[in-house]
C-alpha cells in the first residue's frame, strides 16, 4: 500500500500541469465564492446630523450611556456623511449623494432623561430617505430602524431598572436622593408593620380599628401586587436582552460560513478529481488486473486511493485556510476540530471520487463526470431555504443529504465556529461507507 | 498428459518429454451468459516447454490465460501448479507510463515482496536489455520496449511458468524477432512459457507445442509435425503440397470453424 501511495504521488509530481490545476483551480474557485458570499451589499451612505450639544452626558438610573461609542458603532454599519444643518442633509438626500439622512434633535438627551424619570414625551429622531433606489432605500430603512430598535431596547432596559428601584423603595422603604437632599421613604412593609402594632391598642369593634384594618389590608394588597409587578417588570426586561443578542450576532458567523464554503469547495474538487482520476488510471494503464492478482485486493486499492485523496486534500485545504487567514479571522484554537472536519470531509469526497472513477473507468471521462457532478451539487447545497418553493426545496434537501458537500460544509463551519460536530461527522461517515460500497461494486467490472 | 490425453486433443504419445508437469489443467469451462468462452479445456505443461495457444480472435485465448493466471475464476475445472509461481503478462502493457522503466520494475518488485528489490530490478533490466533506458519514462519507449518491460515485470518473481497473452501484437518485424529471441532464451533457461497468438507462422516457428482453440474448445494439442500429420490423414493428400498456415486453416475448416 505504501508503495502504491508513493507511486501515485510520483505520478502526480510528473504531471505538473495537472497538479497545478488541481491545487490552483479549487483555490481560485473557493476564493471567488468566498468573496462573492462575504461581500454582502455595500454599506449605504447616510447623512448624519447630530444636533445634540457636544459632550452632553446621558445618564439613566445611574447608568451612563456612551453617546460617542454609539455614534461610531452606527457609522460602522452605514457610511456616515457628516452634515451641519437640516438643509444640508435634505440637499444631500435630494441630490442622491446619500441614500438617507438621520437627524438627532437637540433635545434628544433631555427628552430621554425625561422618559427615564417618567415625565414628558419620548424623543423623535428624523429619517429622510431617498426612494430613487427602492432596494437600497429599504436597506437604509432596515439599518436605521434596527439601530433604533437596539437603542430603544437598551433604554427601556435602563428605564425599567430605574422603575424597579423606585418600586423597591416603595415596597421596602429606604433612602432616596432628590435634588441633593436625602429623604427617608417609609415603604409599604414598614407602614403595614407600624399600623398592625397601632391597631392592637385600639378597642375591638371601634370605628378607628376598622378604618386602620382597611388601611392595613390595602397596604398588604399593594405590597403584594407591587412585588408581583417587580417580577413582571424584570421578566419583561429579560427577553429584551436575549433579542438584542440575536440582533447583534451576525458578522462572525458569516465569516465561518464563507470560510467553510471556500474550504469545502477546495476539499471537494481536489479529492473527487484526484481519487476518480487516480482510480481510473489504474484501469487505463491496465495495471488493475496485475495489481489485484494477489498484490492488493480491490478493497485495499480503494483504501489506498482514499488515503491518497485524504492526504492531498488535507494539504491543499490547510494551504487554503492558511492563505485565507490573512484575509479573515480563523480560529486556530480549534485546529483539532478543523483537522477532523477536513479528514472526515476528505474521506467522504474520496469515496465519492472512487465511485465516479470506478464507474467512468477512464481518466478523462472520470474527470468530466467529477466536474459535472461536483459543481451542481455545490451550488444546490448553497441554495438558501425560502428562495425556492417548499416542494423544490425538499427535493434539494434530499440531494444534499446524498452528497458529502452539505455535511462537509456543516462540519467545517462547526469546526470553525463552535458548533456541534457530531451530526455532520456521522453523516460524512455514513456517506463514506456508502460510496466505498458503491465503488467496490463498480470495481467488479473493472478488469 | 501422455497417459491421460484431453478429450479433443490429438497427438503422438511418444513425442512428450518424460518430465513431470509444472502445470496441470483439467476440464476448464467459463461461460459469459449463455455463451461459453471456454469449454472443457485441459492440458499439461512441462519445465522449459514453449507452448503456443493458437486460435482466431474470440477463441478464448485470453480467457484461458486469465484463468491460468488466477484473474478469472473458471465455472468448472481445475488448475494445479505443483512447482513455483505463475508469471502473467497481459495482452496490453500494464505499466505506469508516467514512471520510468526502473520505477515500474521497482514498484512491482516491492509489491511482489521480492527479497532483493534492487538486485532483481537490475537483473530484469539486463535480461530485457533495457539497462540504458532505465531512467526513461515508459511513455517515451517504443511499443517493443514497452512490451519487454511488461514481460520483465511478469518475470520479477522468477516464475516457473510464464503466461504471455499475444505478446507480439503491435510490434514491427525487428521488434518481434528480438522478443522471440528473448522468450526462447527464457525457455532455454528452464522457464515454461505459454503464449497466445493468432499468428500461425509465429506459433509454428517459436513453439515446441501447439494448443489450438476455436470457439472455446481445444481442438488440438501436439507438435507442428503432428498437426500436419492429422491434416494429411483427414484430407488424404501429401504433406509437401501445403504450408503450415494452409494446414491449420484446413484443420479448422474440417471441424466446421
Ligand atoms: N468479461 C467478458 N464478458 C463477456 N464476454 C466475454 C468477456 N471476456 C471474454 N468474453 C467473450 O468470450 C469469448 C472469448 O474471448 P477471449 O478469451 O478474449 O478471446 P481471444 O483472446 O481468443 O480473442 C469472446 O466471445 C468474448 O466476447
Ligand atoms: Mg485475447
Amino acid at each position: 500500500m505504501r508503495w502504491l501511495l508513493l507511486k501515485d504521488l510520483q505520478i502526480l509530481r510528473r504531471s505538473p500541469l495537472l497538479t497545478a490545476l488541481l491545487v490552483i483551480y479549487p483555490i481560485v474557485v473557493a476564493l471567488l465564492i468566498g468573496f462573492a458570499l462575504s461581500r454582502g451589499p455595500e454599506k449605504p451612505r447616510v447623512a448624519f446630523l447630530n444636533e445634540v450639544p457636544q459632550d452632553t452626558p446621558l445618564s439613566i438610573g445611574g447608568e451612563d450611556f456612551d453617546l460617542t461609542g454609539a455614534r461610531s458603532s452606527l457609522c460602522d454599519r452605514i457610511e456616515c456623511v457628516r452634515v451641519h444643518s437640516r438643509a444640508e442633509a435634505r440637499e444631500e438626500v435630494e441630490s442622491g449623494e446619500v441614500l438617507g439622512a438621520l437627524i438627532l434633535p437637540e433635545d434628544l438627551v433631555d427628552k430621554l432623561e425625561g422618559v427615564a424619570s417618567g415625565v414628558g414625551e419620548p424623543p423623535t429622531v428624523e429619517v429622510l430617505v431617498n426612494e430613487e433606489d427602492p432596494l437600497k432605500a429599504q436597506l437604509v430603512d432596515d439599518r436605521i430602524s434596527s439601530l433604533l430598535t437596539e437603542a430603544n431596547l437598551r433604554l427601556s432596559r435602563a428605564v425599567s431598572n430605574v422603575t424597579l428601584s423606585y418600586l423597591d423603595l416603595l415596597v421596602s422603604g429606604g433612602d432616596f436622593d432628590f435634588l441633593g437632599q436625602s429623604f427617608n421613604v417609609l415603604g409599604l412593609q414598614n407602614t403595614e408593620r407600624i399600623l398592625r402594632s397601632a391597631r392592637s391598642d385600639l378597642p375591638k369593634g371601634s370605628f378607628e380599628r376598622e378604618a386602620v384594618d382597611q388601611v392595613i389590608q390595602f397596604a398588604e394588597l399593594a405590597r403584594e401586587n407591587l412585588g408581583f409587578a417587580d417580577s413582571l417588570l424584570s421578566s419583561v426586561s429579560q427577553p429584551i436582552q436575549v433579542d438584542k443578542e440575536v440582533v447583534n450576532g451576525g458578522s462572525p458567523d458569516l465569516d465561518a460560513f464563507t470560510i467553510s464554503v471556500a474550504a469545502t469547495v477546495t476539499l471537494m474538487f481536489v479529492t473527487v478529481l484526484l481519487v476518480a482520476g487516480s482510480l481510473a488510471l489504474e484501469r487505463e494503464e491496465n495495471a488493475f488486473a496485475r495489481l489485484t492478482r494477489g498484490l492488493i485486493s480491490p478493497t485495499g486499492l480503494l483504501v489506498e486511493k482514499l488515503l491518497l485523496g485524504v492526504a492531498c486534500s488535507l494539504l491543499v485545504t490547510l494551504l487554503l485556510l492558511g492563505g485565507l487567514s490573512f484575509l479573515v479571522h480563523i480560529n486556530w484554537g480549534r485546529t483539532p476540530q478543523i483537522l477532523v472536519a477536513i479528514l472526515a470531509g476528505g474521506a467522504a469526497f474520496a469515496a465519492l471520487g472512487a465511485a465516479l472513477g470506478g464507474a467512468a473507468r477512464e481518466v478523462r471521462a472520470s474527470s468530466l463526470l467529477a466536474f459535472m457532478i461536483s459543481l451542481p451539487i455545490a451550488f444546490i447545497s448553497l441554495v438558501p431555504s425560502g428562495t425556492v418553493g417548499p416542494a423544490l426545496f425538499s427535493v434539494i434537501e434530499v440531494i444534499r443529504a446524498l452528497f458529502p458537500f452539505a455535511p462537509g460544509r456543516d462540519a467545517m463551519e462547526s469546526a470553525l465556529s463552535s458548533g456541534d460536530l457530531l451530526v455532520p461527522l456521522l453523516h460524512l461517515a455514513a456517506l463514506t461507507v456508502a460510496y466505498l460500497a458503491l465503488s467496490r461494486l463498480a470495481l467488479r467490472r473493472f478488469a | 498428459m501422455a497417459e491421460k490425453p484431453a478429450k479433443k486433443a490429438r497427438r503422438a504419445p511418444a513425442a512428450r518429454p518424460p518430465r513431470k508437469p509444472v502445470l496441470e489443467v483439467a476440464g476448464l469451462t467459463k461461460r459469459y451468459g449463455s455463451r461459453a468462452a471456454l469449454s472443457d479445456v485441459g492440458f499439461e505443461a512441462r519445465k522449459g516447454e514453449l507452448i503456443a495457444v493458437i486460435g482466431p480472435n474470440g477463441a478464448g485465448k485470453t480467457t484461458l490465460l486469465s484463468i491460468l493466471a488466477g484473474i478469472v475464476r473458471p465455472d468448472e475445472g481445475e488448475v494445479t501448479s505443483p512447482a513455483g509461481s505463475i508469471g502473467w503478462v497481459p495482452q496490453q502493457a500494464a505499466l505506469y507510463r508516467r514512471l520510468t522503466v526502473a520505477e515500474n520494475l521497482r514498484l512491482f518488485a516491492h509489491l511482489e515482496k521480492v527479497d532483493d528489490v534492487q538486485g532483481s530490478v537490475d537483473e530484469m533490466l539486463g535480461e530485457a536489455d533495457l539497462a540504458e533506458r532505465r531512467d526513461d519514462q515508459v511513455s517515451l519507449l517504443s511499443g517493443g520496449n514497452q512490451q519487454r518491460v511488461n514481460i520483465a515485470i511478469g518475470l520479477l518473481r522468477q516464475p516457473s511458468v510464464l503466461l504471455l497473452d499475444e505478446p507480439s501484437t503491435g510490434l514491427d518485424p525487428r521488434q518481434r524477432a528480438r522478443l522471440w529471441e528473448f522468450v526462447s532464451g527464457l525457455a532455454g533457461g528452464g522457464t515454461t512459457v505459454i503464449f497466445s497468438t493468432h499468428n500461425v507462422q509465429e506459433a509454428e516457428r517459436y513453439s515446441d507445442r501447439l494448443l489450438v482453440l476455436a470457439d472455446g474448445e481445444a481442438l488440438f494439442d501436439g507438435t507442428q509435425t503432428e498437426l500436419h500429420r492429422t491434416v494429411d490423414k483427414e484430407s488424404g493428400r501429401g504433406r509437401a503440397k501445403r504450408d503450415f498456415e494452409t494446414a491449420f486453416v484446413d484443420f479448422l475448416a474440417h471441424r466446421g470453424h
